[in-house]
């Protein structure tokens, strides 16, 4: 699958839409961090930046790419390789490329200007949303036959993801005001890769203000290491679950 | 002339001098314990403690000595009672090493007490697992100096570190409280100076005090406390230059006013507290040059205060900058340099053109419904917060800084 | 001699489209077969379904006596090209080939069409400059690239230039007389009537015939394939 992986990062490099992305990238952070001294400010920024292009772009250009390299699949089918390691072999080779440019595009100028705890949870968490989202594109492009289908539904997750999930939240807490919801919060926030990742950001960005909240639960889960372990933990599982299945249904799809 | 008047003044001096003896305390001599010298000595003598262990059952200074421990010997009540109480004016206690007072609930024990003196300077003292430290009742320019105080964090069996009450005029420099109850306690102190101290990791405030006017706290660094800084019914207070930094917790605030008035806090940084200036009831209060970095609230204002000033501050990083529980009056913000303010300057004056709104609508929600903590930074609650800046309707129309600066002051 | 592909009682549906209904058939070393039909007579469907590509919904497939199903070694001895041959836009021909070899672990032994169609000298170019007819040559280059014992042509000469596809036909007869099986699907009946040794007619999913040429031929009495066809397919449907 590496093999693979190899010829695909080998094509993606070299791609118009992924430079113009590690640009959009580089250009955002510097001159966030170029206008501003204040180096919190300029993580702030990027943080709000990163919570919106990163998912979008990283699930819309692996269901673009996955659909465009529809008959290479075949021709890669036809061939003595397993469909386990062609799809592996997709996975790695797209969500390198799409890393790498994230790297340069954000982990640069952010180990250069503000190379901090902060600094590197931002790092982190964007490249493990970069990695989930490719891993829903994987999921979604696998279930669906055509590839306007296939973008449509990568547009609504994103949008979902990024947006809706968290004003039914903000709903739900209104509606349910009086009932103690700490548990439910925290089970509701393991639903959103994005989400995940914020809450990640916060826990360096305002752990002074997540500190002073009363509830037992939310103490425990801001104050130890417990926030931080579970929102990777489950980081993860966004990254392995819809590759999973992705891969249970490309080894049974007619191609 | 003029020598001649020295000379004779010389004379007056001389029977002073010859008389005073030095007196040296060391194990295994005649003199080995301190009480024995205290015997021996007359007012204005000094004693010399040479290294070594002491056992100090409430030793009383009760004469005017200059008492100096070499290589910091060790005076220990082996928690039976105080270590050491001073009675007599002009006295002088440098060096020592004292530790074990008893703890208890019936009376104060403490490390160091001074009780109805003058003039006594305590100075380059190691205070270990004392119940209180230095504690000074109805005391008059005293000098508390370079002590290190450290407690035992043990939440029933501390005091505070530095305690004064019903005091005037003491001086409070360098010194380092550590594990105690309160780290610098002030009941009815007036007119002290508390510079260059480190308070930090106490059981519950790292300063606190009540009905202490006119006082001064410069330099100073109270750090991860366990409940930050307290101060209350208190009037012309100046905070200059102090440091207020990491107090985490529900409650919890890196100063906390509460019935303060006229006072004046210039200079300050308050670092990564969950809320940097809480403030109630407090009137006439000026706010300035002031940095408040990273703090959850920078500060938390409520509807109780009246006519207080803000101006010149620096807020950057916070996560939120103002909140309050009602309807502000006479809070006047100008000046200020807010990192969230995204408006523009066209004549380039350094001042926004346009108003800032310290008060977010997020932060209002926040209040009502502490659970919506989870959705900080994300999409929805930025953009409800960009559209409550640009159209304010929930917000309090009043609170706003007319000249946001555009560019953080430097001090 | 035993069977290289031997397909029995094979079925595929697509939703509600029965695709391939109860298909059986088997196929030796040394032909040409062609694989006619009408369009969505399941001619595709029974090609991808030999290379793994369509999971049937039942029956079995052997190759070399052996079930295809949840393997994919067998297909070290496939050579094949597709209808349309599309590749990511910024690999280059050289890298295409390279990245084969690295799969299949051989070499290229057979570089005949590679020379034929001047391909060499291309090898810098991206696929996203080729034209369709380039992509074409590619492909077929790629089928027989490693001298496999089966090869599968998906309309062949469909987008190649006349002389490319002569030489592909060159290239097919050579391989057959080395023993190989050769499937073709094909529209285009006289390409299939100077080539082929066996015709296997597909309609709706099943076998229509599956005969030699020559019994074909001699049992409606026509010279020309697609007269014999006509002429079978209107008698019986009579």
């Amino acid at each position: 699958m590496l093999k693979i992986a190899k010829y695909i990062i080998l094509d993606i490099v070299r791609s118009k839409v992924l430079l113009a992305y590690t640009l959009l990238l580089l250009a955002i952070s510097l001159t966030i961090f170029m206008s501003d001294a204040d180096v919190t400010k300029g993580l702030v920024s990027i943080t709000t930046v990163i919570l919106i292009i990163v998912p979008l772009v990283s699930i819309v250009y692996a269901t673009t790419y996955y659909f465009n390299a529809a008959e290479f699949t075949e021709m890669l089918v036809s061939q003595p390789i397993s469909r386990r390691n062609i799809l592996m072999g997709k996975f790695i080779g797209i969500s390198s490329s799409i890393l790498l440019a994230f790297i340069i595009g954000v982990c640069l100028p952010v180990s250069l200007f503000a190379f901090s705890a902060t600094g590197i949870t931002l790092m982190i968490s964007g490249c493990l949303l970069t990695l989930s989202f490719i891993s829903l594109a994987f999921f979604t492009s696998t279930i669906t036959r055509d590839k306007a289908k296939g973008i449509g539904l990568a547009l609504m997750l994103w949008f979902y993801f990024s947006i809706i999930f968290d004003g039914l939240v903000l709903l739900f807490l209104y509606t349910f005001a009086d009932y103690p919801l700490e548990k439910a919060m925290i089970a509701l926030t393991a639903l959103n890769p994005i989400d995940l990742a914020r809450i990640l950001i916060l826990l360096q960005m305002d752990i002074s203000a997540l500190m002073g909240y009363t509830g037992a639960l939310y103490q425990q889960f801001f104050g130890s290491g417990i926030g931080i372990a579970f929102s990777l933990v489950m980081q993860l599982v966004w990254i392995v679950v819809p590759l999973f299945f992705a891969l249970r249904i490309f080894k049974k799809k007619d191609l | 002339m003029k020598s001649r008047v020295v000379k004779i003044g010389l004379l007056f001096l001389l029977p002073f001098q010859v008389c005073a003896n030095t007196i040296i305390v060391a194990p295994h001599t005649n003199v080995a314990t301190l009480k024995q010298a205290l015997t021996l000595a007359k007012n204005g003598d000094s004693i010399i403690v040479k290294k070594g262990t002491y056992a100090s059952i409430n030793t009383v200074i009760d004469k005017e000595l200059t008492i100096l421990g070499e290589n910091h010997p060790i005076l220990d009540a082996h928690f039976t009672e105080e270590v050491i109480t001073i009675t007599a004016s002009h006295v002088k206690l440098d060096g020592f090493i004292i530790k074990n007072s008893k703890t208890g609930s019936m009376r104060d024990f403490a490390g160091i007490r001074l009780s109805n003196v003058e003039y006594v300077t305590i100075s380059n003292n190691i205070l270990v697992d004392n119940f209180f430290g230095i504690y000074l009742s109805n005391c008059l320019h005293i000098q508390l100096l370079h002590n290190l105080i450290t407690g035992s964090a043990n939440i029933e069996n501390s005091g505070n570190g530095i305690h004064l009450w019903k005091c005037k005029e003491v001086l409070i420099k360098e010194n380092y409280v550590t594990r105690h109850r309160d780290g610098i306690y002030f009941e009815f102190a007036k007119k002290c100076l508390i510079e260059d101290n480190l308070s930090e990791k106490n059981i519950r405030y790292g300063l606190h005090f009540m009905f202490s006017d006119d006082d001064t706290y410069r330099h100073n660094t109270f750090k991860n406390n366990g409940s930050g800084v307290s101060v209350m019914y208190t009037r012309r207070i100046a905070m200059l230059d102090n440091t207020f930094i990491e107090n985490w917790g529900s409650s919890i605030y890196g100063v906390l006013l509460k019935e303060i008035t006229d006072a004046r806090i210039e200079g300050n940084h308050f670092i990564r507290n969950t809320t940097g200036i809480y403030m109630e009831n407090s009137d006439r209060i000026t706010v300035t040059h002031n940095d408040f970095i990273s703090n959850g609230w920078a500060m938390r204002v409520l509807a109780s205060c009246n006519k207080d000033h803000f101006t010149q501050n620096n807020y950057k990083g916070n996560s939120f900058d103002v909140t309050t529980n009602g309807t502000l009056k006479e809070i006047y913000f100008s000046n200020n340099y807010w990192d969230k303010y995204d408006g523009y300057d066209l004549n380039k004056d350094g001042v926004g053109d346009i108003p800032y709104r310290p008060i977010s609508l997020y932060a209002q929600i926040i209040e009502q419904n502490p659970q919506s903590v989870m959705l900080m930074r994300s999409f929805i609650v930025n953009l409800i917060d960009k559209v409550e800046r640009a159209i304010p309707s929930i917000t309090p129309e009043s609170v706003k800084d007319d000249k946001p600066a555009m560019k953080p002051w430097k001090k | 001699m035993e069977k290289i592909i031997a397909i029995n009682g094979l079925k595929k549906s697509f939703g509600r489209l029965e695709v391939l209904k109860n298909v059986a058939c088997s196929f030796d070393g040394g032909g040409v077969v062609s694989v006619l039909g009408p369009n969505a007579s399941g001619k595709t469907t029974l090609i991808k379904s030999i290379l793994g590509m369509v999971i049937p919904d039942g029956g079995s497939i052997l190759f070399k006596g052996q079930s295809i199903f949840n393997t994919f070694d067998y297909k070290r001895h496939i050579g094949y090209m597709p209808q349309i041959g599309h590749y990511p836009d910024n690999m280059k021909i050289g890298q295409l080939f390279k990245m084969v070899m690295d799969i299949r672990q051989q070499d290229a032994v057979d570089t005949d069409l590679l020379k034929a169609y001047q391909l060499e000298s291309m090898y810098q170019k991206t696929m996203r400059t080729l034209s369709g007819g380039t992509l074409q040559k590619v492909s077929a280059a790629l089928a027989f690239m490693f001298n496999p014992d089966v090869l599968i042509l998906d309309e062949p000469s469909a987008g190649l230039d006349p002389l490319a596809a002569e030489a592909l036909k060159e290239k097919i007869l050579e391989e057959k007389t080395k023993g190989k099986l050769v499937l073709i699907t094909s529209h285009i009946l006289s390409e299939a009537d100077e080539i082929s040794d066996y015709i296997m007619y597909l309609f709706e999913g099943q076998i229509r015939f599956y005969k030699t040429l020559t019994d074909l031929k001699r049992e409606t009495g026509e010279q020309k394939l697609s007269r014999a066809l006509t002429q079978i397919l209107s008698s019986s449907s009579c």
